[in-house]
């Protein structure tokens, strides 16, 4: 169990906000001070680690840019919470070892409140006790993300047997 | 006794099927799947691949399977732009990558007409409209930087076997409508997620009757609903392709879903459909023509994948056949590829637009990649691109509308959007 701070947002946050296209050609860390600013110009300076984005349906939506989900984990955020994804963004966050939580109720958080997150069971507890259950996750992609992503798990499939 | 037949199967079961290497597979479960071809683009490719391979010290499983196509930052605008199309020029050398096609068109659209598609194949691509392969029988979509070194390294990867949303059209579409019109309607009616990231098949005779340019829209935008792969079951239209393109024999039986396998079905008639607009800031913002009839226009755009192949520059030349764009409109052409192109100036195709006032610019992804921002602040834009995003095409305060293109040519002539129905009549 961990405690998390919420960041809402509303339903179709796309890849060209989360990594907006003018800053592309730069490195994922100086992308990163511009994710979400079209919608939330304060977040990228205002977001600590361990936070978390609560949003509505349809997160992630777009493009196959993986910058877009390589920006939150610079930002050293926890988890994105939300009804749906986007499918190519679902398999870019888990391969960058970010954790999406699908969760009908994701909605119903509100900003700023703190959470926990009960990664065994996959369950949400809000600030006033409500329980939010998530989707299940493959076990194989819960593994990605606690090694920190695919290229962290290549690498150790590569390293040479004592 | 008679042998039971086997139980029907889905188009995409059986792409998938094979690429797994087993007889059948069920909706819902989850495969390795062994890569016939993977595609990147100068962006999605080397400047990111490259040094995640050296960290790994991992050379590419087999790279007669590997196709480069440099069309993002080309031709290079600044000098970060000269620094990421070097980085892939130096790689593609230094790997003797055996397919590179540098700045003769867009991936999606070289991908095909270099005979890289087949039925049958599975496949993988660094871009989000990577489905437009499914248009060749073949399953294709599009995975980020990362799970492309997977491939590299491995040749595999894994997929969620989908379910298939079948999109029936039957009769044809009336004159001055194009594929175009087609995926926005579906994108509308199904939102921007509406396909959950399962298949999409599309079918019935307005879709046997279209190109193979034309299918290619149509695959190309399932990206747009959210769908994993946009397919279209190859037929003599795909085989006379592959001839022209030089490639092999490509045997097509099977590679339809058989009747009665388990889908959902969704009916349009094709003979219905308006010409369609999506207004800003979302491909699913779409309605019928006349909705958004009279809004001015600054620009009108003729680019991408989806709207600057040649028969797209044939759609938009008998518009504007013997005509000039309205005084203030800036009417822009980008061919998708060199081939294209050619053969437009072959036709005299190009020549009509050019006769119109259109000014050509490079093949390539231009601004409809979003990384130039290449349109101006504050202005109305039409254009044949497959999305309109707030901020991907210029600035925030730039209004996008997306639109077939007969429907951005007849906007161009009046300045103003408006049915190229009436200008074709």
């Amino acid at each position: 169990m961990s405690a998390h701070r919420v960041w809402r947002f509303d339903s179709d946050i796309d890849t060209d906000v989360l990594a907006p296209g003018a800053y592309m050609k730069l490195p994922v860390e100086a992308i990163a001070p511009h994710c979400l600013e079209s919608v939330r110009p304060e977040f990228a300076a205002g977001v600590r680690p361990g936070d978390v984005v609560a949003a509505g349906p349809n997160f992630g939506i777009g493009s196959s840019r993986e910058q877009a989900a390589a920006v939150l984990v610079h930002l050293g955020l926890r988890a994105v919470i939300a009804p749906s994804f986007s499918g190519l963004f679902f398999r870019n966050a888990f391969n960058l070892g970010l954790l999406l939580l699908t969760a009908p109720e994701a909605q119903t958080l509100r900003e700023g409140e703190p959470i926990t997150l009960d990664l065994q069971a996959l369950r949400i507890t809000s600030a006033d006790g409500r329980i939010l259950t998530c989707a299940p996750v493959p076990g194989f992609l819960l593994d990605m993300v606690a090694a920190g992503g695919l290229l962290n798990q290549l690498r150790k499939k590569m390293e040479p047997k004592p | 006794m008679t042998p039971t037949a086997p139980p029907p199967r889905t188009l995409a079961q059986k792409l998938i099927a094979r690429a797994a290497g087993k007889q059948r597979v069920a909706v819902g479960e989850i495969v390795n799947c062994k890569v016939d071809l993977a595609m990147f683009h100068d962006s999605s490719g080397p400047r990111r691949l490259k040094p995640m391979l050296d960290a790994l010290g991992a050379t590419i499983w087999d790279k007669s399977k590997v196709v480069l196509v440099m069309d993002h930052y080309v031709p290079e605008q600044d000098d970060d732009a000269r620094r990421i199309v070097r980085i892939a020029r130096d790689w593609a050398r230094e790997q003797q990558l055996p397919h590179v096609y540098d700045s003769i068109g867009i991936c999606h659209v070289v991908l095909p007409q270099k005979g890289h598609i087949r039925p049958g194949m599975f496949c993988v691509g660094g871009d989000s409209h990577s489905p437009t392969g499914g248009a060749f029988g073949a399953y294709m979509f599009g995975i980020g930087s990362t799970e492309m070194l997977g491939v590299m390294v491995t040749g595999e990867l894994w997929v969620r076997v989908p379910q298939t949303l079948r999109m029936h059209w039957r009769n044809r579409l009336c004159a001055g409508l194009s594929a175009k019109d087609m995926a926005l309607h579906m994108i509308a009616r199904f939102g921007m997620n509406g396909a959950d990231y399962q298949a999409v098949e599309f079918c019935g005779s307005a879709v046997q009757a279209l190109s193979m340019a034309e299918r290619m829209t149509l695959s190309n935008m399932s990206a747009e609903m959210g769908a994993q792969a946009g397919l279209i079951a190859p037929d003599q239209t795909t085989l006379d392709w592959l001839a022209s393109c030089g490639g092999a024999d490509a045997p097509t039986g099977q590679w339809h879903s058989d009747d009665g396998a388990e889908s959902i079905e969704h009916a349009f008639d094709a003979a219905a459909l308006a010409p369609q607009v999506a207004a800003p800031h979302s491909p699913a913002n779409t309605r019928s023509v006349q909705d958004y009839a009279g809004v001015r226009v600054d620009v009108a755009y003729i680019g991408a994948c989806t709207g600057a192949k040649l028969d797209d520059l044939r759609a938009a030349a008998q518009v504007l056949r013997g005509r000039r764009a309205a005084a203030g409109v800036r009417l822009l052409v980008a061919p998708a590829s060199a081939q294209d192109q050619q053969a437009a100036q072959d036709e005299g195709v190009l020549q009509v637009l050019l006769d119109a006032g259109a000014e050509l610019l490079s093949t390539g992804c231009g601004a409809c990649a979003g990384y130039g921002g290449v349109m101006p602040a504050g202005a109305n834009v039409v254009s044949t691109t497959a999305r309109n995003f707030q901020g991907r095409m210029g600035p925030a305060s730039t209004q996008v509308y997306l639109a077939s293109p007969y429907t951005v040519a007849a906007s161009a002539l009046r300045g103003s959007i408006s049915d190229p129905r009436e200008v074709l009549a």
